[in-house]
């Protein structure tokens, strides 16, 4: 039941945010500063999360499969694929290391 | 003879079309994170912003509290926000109809409105793009979903989809050497951090650095 409270107040939150958008005075957020400040809260987020993602378990910092997916992924983006390829290459580079024994 | 299909129209149903499509990974990620069926296509359906989403099932996933999910989520959607104060100028809308013009207002109707001339075109592009990408990434996330828990999520490289999908989205924004400096730094600060803090603090403190470091870029500037 925990879960259903968090997911509706997370969703919450997300649409207040649009909202203020829509209901904040021009001036407050429409400025240089603040344009710069949530691209790079965005930047920051994104970077903490790829490398969470790939290289982190619990309070541990391994390399496993996920660092071939990191590297297929890049390879697939630097050649100009398009989103949905660049997830389907890092599954299939991850999947494929496993079923290799290249690493765990 | 006019097409009813109008540049605008076109451009937010491709959109929508395209996006709807990595509804099939959140599905997946979301139920290898621990969330239900109905959890994940909840997410998609009232929190609508794919990338708070993703954080939210990728802090879950990690071992980190629903607290450090939906910090993460909500800090990811800041963005959001800010197209809120650009389409209200754009598409001027009726005050009792900001609610859900806010609903609808993502990455995706935000670039196709914006990407529009005229005021009926953006309107036709940010309606077109925001219902299409809503209707397909609810529904493709069901799909995700459903097959997801079918699926031994490392044996499949789930893991791996979601290292991917962060680079992917990551990697647009890194244009010019700002946001550049910002990704390496918070990235860093993430691995120094993973071993000393609980699960999913590291990505809630890169982004109060990130913070940090763009009022320190924007004061050097001006």
């Amino acid at each position: 039941m925990t879960a259903w409270w968090w997911i509706l107040a997370a969703s919450a939150i997300a649409f207040a945010t649009k909202l203020a958008g829509y209901l904040a005075p021009d001036s407050l957020l429409d400025s240089p500063a603040v344009r710069k400040a949530t691209a790079s809260v965005t930047v920051g987020l994104l970077a903490a999360l790829v490398v969470s993602n790939a290289f982190s378990s619990g309070q541990s910092l391994i390399l496993d499969a996920r660092l071939a997916a990191l590297v297929a992924a890049a390879a697939a983006l630097t050649l100009r694929a398009p989103f949905l390829v660049v997830v389907i290459v890092g599954a299939l580079a991850a999947a494929l290391a496993r079923a290799l024994g290249v690493l765990p | 003879m006019t097409s009813p299909l109008t540049p605008a129209v076109r451009m937010g149903l491709s959109i929508g079309l395209a996006t709807g499509l990595y509804g099939l990974s959140f599905g997946a990620l979301s139920v290898a994170a621990g969330l239900s069926a109905a959890q994940t296509v909840a997410l998609s359906a009232l929190m609508f912003t794919g990338g708070s989403q993703f954080a939210f099932v990728g802090v879950l996933g990690g071992g980190g509290t629903f607290g450090a999910a939906t910090a993460a989520a909500t800090l990811l959607g800041l963005r959001n926000g800010v197209y809120g104060v650009s389409l209200d100028a754009l598409l001027r809308p009726p005050a009792r109809w900001k609610p859900l013009f806010a609903h609808f207002t993502i990455d995706e109707s935000m670039a196709t409105a914006s990407a529009q001339e005229e005021p009926a075109e953006q309107r036709r592009g940010f309606w077109t793009a925001g219902l299409a990408v809503w209707v397909l990434w609810t529904l493709f996330t069901a799909v995700g979903a459903l097959v997801g828990a079918a699926l031994d999520p490392r044996r499949f490289g789930l893991d791996g989809a979601a290292v991917a999908a962060f680079l992917g989205m990551l990697w647009p924004r890194l244009h010019g050497r700002d946001p550049a400096a910002v990704a390496v730094v918070c990235a860093l600060v993430t691995l120094l951090l993973v071993p000393v803090v609980p699960p999913g603090i590291p990505i809630v403190v890169a982004a109060v650095v990130a913070f940090a470091l763009a009022s320190w870029q924007h004061r050097r500037d001006a």
